[in-house]
């Protein structure tokens, strides 16, 4: 595969995103829903103590570099991934790889690559990107959340693989080695969906999975109670640009995994997983719905109890539909 | 959602973007797909507020560098979109260390070798550090 040309396809999130294109180049069809359910990407956890520029931390997405390595275990690819203390190891690494003609998956912070429109990037750390070879001091870059391939300058590449901040990438590379003769999709997708289901369902404190979004409902309902009207708005803004801005998403996370559900349903000839699929997408626009009326309230600065109860209803409904959704989907048999 | 309600709001501000994402929508034979899309409201009032309350917040800390109340590095941390605890971690200091240097007093003491590291932190030069917020003092 080393004299291969890399094609790129843009996806909705980054690294289900990456995984799909990595795999492809490596011969592997898997589309990027298939890549998100397998790796279980769908998550959720809301930690009210842990501070993200300045408002409680969400995140809608299982941790970085997970979705990769779930999906190689699951279908027998042999995945290689690596950390880094020291920066200059780091791009040696990813060079020697490059020279193989291998694309290389990584980690950086959305803020040092000056490539994505400046209004996006913050300082978030966990985006996945490619990089599929070097010309002079740039690196070739394939970023599933765009339309066409880019390229970096080594400093700003070296900047992004080491930003600091929660979580630190530290250099974090991975890139196919080995793929199978044969895989078992059906035990593969079976895998996703238990495991998805587990994480969501089963932890026992507040903070994580579909207990989750029940916090942040409570604790919606209390912003304006506790909170400056400025802070208030600040923190909801916060919720629904992890929700819904580059990389993560909500509803668009719901319809990643409805689109799953129903590929799933169809090459495994499943009814079932195709009704669940379906049901999904109506949760999935409840979400819309959420982050549309959370919008508004702050295009209106409005801090009245009355509309943060409302948007707190709004996200419980979600959590309970996906509650009773989740529960189901989890006894299936395929 | 159905590919025909995939919203296509595009972004009008100053700081635009021009990439069009991909979203996953049904169509009407029922079935998933990538759909490219300009934007969405509630993603650009979000967004917009939030540069909105990050400028307002710089005019206020550059107000007070120039009134001599804060130093430099100050006003660049929030130009850079960081907090006291991201650029600690950048400078290899502590919270409170950073802290200090907020203090013209202790920023007009520091080290070369310091200020450079806060150059190369924000990505501009020793001299842009030192006199920002100069000129304009009375």
């Amino acid at each position: 595969m080393s004299n291969k040309e890399y094609k790129h396809f843009q996806h909705a999130h980054c690294e289900s995103g990456v995984s799909s294109n990595l795999l492809r180049h490596a011969g592997i069809e898997l589309s990027e829903p298939m890549a998100f359910g397998i790796g279980a990407g769908l998550f959720f956890g809301h930690l009210p103590f842990l501070k993200i520029n300045g408002a409680p931390g969400t995140t809608y997405r299982i941790w970085p570099g997970a979705i990769v390595k779930r999906v190689a275990s699951r279908l027998n690819i042999k995945i290689h991934s690596e950390r880094f203390r020291d920066p200059a190891k780091a791009m040696k690494a990813l060079d020697d790889v490059l020279a193989q003609g291998k694309p290389v998956g990584m980690l950086g912070s959305v803020f040092y690559l000056p490539y994505l429109p400046e209004a996006f990037r913050f300082h978030f750390n966990a985006h996945n990107f490619v990089a599929y070879g070097k010309k002079g001091r740039d690196y070739l870059i394939s970023d599933p959340v765009m339309e066409i391939v880019t390229k970096i300058a080594l400093e700003d590449l070296v900047k992004a693989r080491f930003a600091k901040g929660t979580p630190e990438p530290k250099g974090f590379m991975y890139y196919v080695t080995e793929t199978p003769k044969e895989m078992d999709m059906r035990k593969a997708i079976e895998k996703g969906i238990k495991q998805m289901c587990y994480f969501m369902m089963a932890p026992p404190i507040p903070w994580f999975g579909n207990k989750g979004i029940f916090l942040l409902a409570k604790q919606i309902k209390n912003y304006p109670k506790k909170l400056e009207p400025r802070r208030a708005s600040l923190y909801l803004g916060n919720v629904i640009r992890m929700q819904e801005e580059i990389g993560t998403g909500g509803a668009g996370f719901r319809y990643l995994y409805a689109a799953f559900l129903q590929e799933a349903g169809q090459l495994l000839k499943n009814e079932e997983l195709l009704k669940f699929s379906e049901e999904l997408t109506k949760i999935g626009d409840n979400w819309r719905n959420f982050a549309y009326r959370a919008a508004r309230i702050m295009k209106d600065r409005k801090s009245e109890l009355v509309s943060f109860d409302e948007l707190s209803d709004m996200l419980k409904q979600c959590g309970t539909d996906e509650k009773a959704l989740f529960l189901r989907l989890q006894k299936i048999k395929l | 959602m159905d590919i025909k309600d995939v919203p296509q709001d595009k972004r009008d501000t100053t700081h635009a973007s021009d990439i069009k994402k991909l979203m996953y929508a049904v169509g009407k034979d029922g079935q998933y797909t990538g759909v490219n899309y300009e934007g969405w409201e509630p993603e650009n009032i979000v967004l917009e507020q939030t540069w909105e309350d990050i400028d307002e917040n710089l005019n206020k800390v550059k107000a007070q560098v120039t009134a001599g109340e804060l130093s430099p590095i100050a006003y660049f941390m929030h130009k850079s979109l960081m907090d006291t605890t991201l650029l600690a971690s950048y400078a290899g200091k502590w919270k409170w260390q950073v802290k200090r240097h907020f203090k013209p007093s202790v920023f007009n003491s520091l080290s070369t070798g310091m200020l450079e590291k806060y150059a190369r932190i924000f990505n501009i030069t020793v001299d842009e550090l030192m006199n920002f917020g100069k000129e304009n003092r009375s």
